[in-house]
């Protein structure tokens, strides 16, 4: 395997509070290849969001990173001061955001927010910016792109806007994308335009995408790995097909099984009874274990970290090698 | 024009057989002009919004008919029409062989509310912070007289038969009885949706509307609510109109399935026949654009064009400019709802045999 693009490695994220500490990313570590797209899924409150936050360095204080670290290109950038950072930001990681809307600055034009992201990175003057703009706005297919980069964002749908977000993101031709439920407040069917559209162009600029997610269909169409996540914890990580269809942990079966199938009848839908804890409340042991069909004592007193489950890794105590469940 | 599925009242068809609601040739018009003083400097004209425009179906008992569409196709106006949280500007709804229109302004009218009851999308707006829970789903109770002595008036609960009712509510969507003394900031998103449904069956409705139930919510705690209301369905023999805009949910839980587009119904059909021979290409283009999880590595259409504006919504079939067999015809005249095998399709080109009936291959 090539170079990881992206490094995470023993990220923990904290929430000082009057009341304690609050972990809300513990122990993650995983990898983006370059080209590569990781999903990341989990319901809310699981962490997924805030992992994406990390490692483009917006995490909302009072959030810090407490501990592990962020590599780019082999590079540290989890302490990297804010004015070197925000030069990070941008040119080599892009950001989407779930909310159209509230990514685009409502007193300007469409045109002036990507002419100066443009300008901010790239080393080209006013004109050559507006060529480079409407050329962006072309190609994430939004018609009569020289007249509309003149528009302000309110003239747009929610479907256009999102693809002004996807433009204002590759503008700086990044090489890693992350992308924070970018469907999610979109209807299905200009989802289905958006998921590939952001496929299509990664592909042709060659952009490593996270995508942020709690919709496993959205993963399943788009991404190459998948990582479901759990109270603050990677509980699989692995190859998209195979978490689907051979997951491995038993969280991430009730999870598939709690979807709706299009293609299946059932009376009813496999249920995971109870709701993932709080951040206050976060059991010993697994933190799945209250939740768990097959939870036994190893899970209500030691931590698991990923181990090999075939075709993914888990972080589940029923993968533990057989040598070490006897000792 | 009557296009309820069930049988139309009047045959000698058993009790069973008469639709609990029917809705004949709704709409619904909005004014959203700007203030007069605009108008009048700015020399605009009135605007209207048809949220719903001509919308007919029926709801057998026991039944569940979804309406599935995108968001500003009229689904949750609908919902709102049946309820009578808005009145209708033209057409019917008869709940039980009553017209509602009239019943809402008797005597009856109380008890007609009793009826129907409703769920709404959000759990978290839709619950008063500041009451507890045995309030909450109290109030319908004490509201209606429901937990009164035997000969006390109306308004004087019992407060014995009240806490025996509301234990009996919470248990009922599995909550306990413990959670009677809390307040929603302490529940989650899903079980604030139980409580909305246990205030929601407190006066005993046949009938209940569900506005995007789940839309709120995580998968798992999705699948949770859905099997609750399934469970509830068969044992007290429920009747639901299921408004979602996820086919899979919808598949899911309904029987019948309404697929709405910019304020009209332009296909109605069982769920088999829908899911497994969808007729209209707006109903054949919202299942293509489900990401599949199952990754059967289908071929998608990706699908194009966005939905138009409500306020000027094009003429004749007001799905042509996005789809791939309009011809002249469609852009001038509207296609009725018109039956067409065993579904209801509003689509001149089904109508004229130009696109094929597509059996869906399902994994």
């Amino acid at each position: 395997m090539t170079a990881p693009l992206l490094e995470v490695r023993n990220l923990r994220v904290e929430f000082p509070t009057r009341h304690g500490t609050l972990v809300a990313i513990d122990d993650v570590s995983f990898g983006i290849a370059p080209g590569e797209i990781l999903g990341v899924v989990g319901e809310s409150g699981a962490g997924k969001s805030l992992t994406g936050s990390a490692i483009i360095g917006l995490l909302d204080p009072p959030g810090r990173i407490a501990g592990g670290e962020i590599r780019f290109n082999g590079r540290r950038i989890d302490d990297l001061p804010h004015d070197e950072m925000r030069k990070m930001r941008g040119r080599h990681i892009g950001a989407i955001f779930q909310d159209p809307l509230t990514s685009l600055d409502p007193l300007y034009t469409v045109g002036q927010q990507l002419v100066e992201t443009i300008q901010t990175h790239l080393p080209l003057n006013a004109a050559e910016a507006r060529t480079r703009a409407i050329r962006l706005l072309q190609e994430t297919g939004i018609p009569a792109a020289a007249q509309r980069l003149d528009q302000y964002p309110h003239q747009f749908s929610g479907g256009m806007r999102q693809r002004v977000v996807i433009a204002l993101a590759l503008a700086g031709e990044p090489r890693l994308i992350v992308a924070d439920e970018p469907t999610t407040a979109l209807d299905v069917s200009i989802q289905a335009q958006i998921i590939s559209l952001l496929k299509r162009l990664c592909r042709e600029h060659r952009a490593a995408v996270m995508l942020v997610t709690h919709d496993m269909g959205v993963i399943a169409e788009t991404c190459d790995r998948v990582a479901v996540m759990y109270a603050g914890r990677i509980a699989e990580i692995g190859p998209v097909s195979a978490v689907i269809h051979t997951p491995a942990h038993p969280y991430t079966v009730g999870l598939m099984g709690s979807i709706p199938s299009m293609a299946e009848d059932r009376l009813h839908l496999l249920q995971i009874d109870g709701s993932m804890p709080r951040l206050n409340a976060i059991p010993p042991g697994c933190a799945f274990n209250p939740r768990c069909p097959h939870a036994f004592d190893r899970c209500r007193i030691e931590r698991p970290d990923l181990l090999d489950a075939g075709a993914t890794r888990a972080a589940c105590w029923l993968h533990a090698p057989p040598a070490r469940l006897a000792a | 024009m009557s296009s309820t599925l069930a049988a139309p009242s009047g045959t000698a068809a058993g009790m069973e057989d008469t639709p609990l609601v029917e809705v004949e040739d709704l709409e619904k018009v909005f004014d959203v002009s700007a203030p007069w003083l605009n108008r009048v400097v700015e020399r605009q004209a009135r605007q209207f919004v048809h949220a719903v425009d001509g919308v007919s179906f029926g709801i057998a008992r026991g039944r569940t008919l979804a309406l599935v569409g995108e968001s500003g196709c009229g689904k949750s106006t609908v919902a709102r029409l049946l309820v009578g949280l808005y009145a209708p500007t033209r057409g019917r709804i008869r709940f039980d062989g009553v017209d509602l229109a009239a019943a809402w302004r008797s005597a009856g009218a109380r008890s007609l509310r009793r009826r129907m009851q409703m769920i709404f999308q959000d759990p978290y707006a839709s619950l008063n912070p500041r009451w507890n829970v045995f309030d909450i789903v109290a109030e319908p109770l004490r509201e209606h007289g429901l937990a009164r002595a035997p000969d006390a008036p109306p308004e004087r609960a019992d407060p014995a038969r009240l806490q025996a009712r509301v234990t009996e509510l919470l248990q009922s969507v599995g909550l306990s009885a413990a959670d009677a003394g809390k307040f929603p900031h302490q529940f989650s998103g899903g079980q604030r949706q139980r409580i909305s449904i246990a205030r929601a069956l407190a006066t005993q409705p046949e009938f209940l509307v569900c506005d995007e139930p789940t839309s709120a919510l995580d998968v798992s705690v999705q699948a949770q609510v859905l099997n609750i209301m399934k469970d509830l369905q068969r044992r007290y023999g429920l009747t639901y109109l299921f408004i979602s805009h996820n086919l899979a949910v919808v598949r899911h839980v309904s029987d019948q399935v309404g697929v709405m587009y910019l304020g009209r119904v332009v296909e109605l059909a069982d769920k088999a026949e829908l899911f497994a021979r969808p007729r209209h290409p707006y109903t054949r283009m919202l299942l293509d654009a489900i990401p599949d999880v199952q990754m059967s590595g289908r071929a998608r259409t990706p699908v194009q064009g966005e939905v138009p504006n409500p306020l000027h919504p094009p003429a004749g079939c007001s799905f042509h400019p996005r789809c791939p067999h309009a011809n002249d015809r469609c852009t001038r005249e509207r296609p009725a709802l018109l039956l067409q095998g065993r579904a209801r399709v509003a689509c001149h080109a089904v109508e004229e045999g130009r696109i094929a009936v597509g059996e869906r291959v399902s994994a």
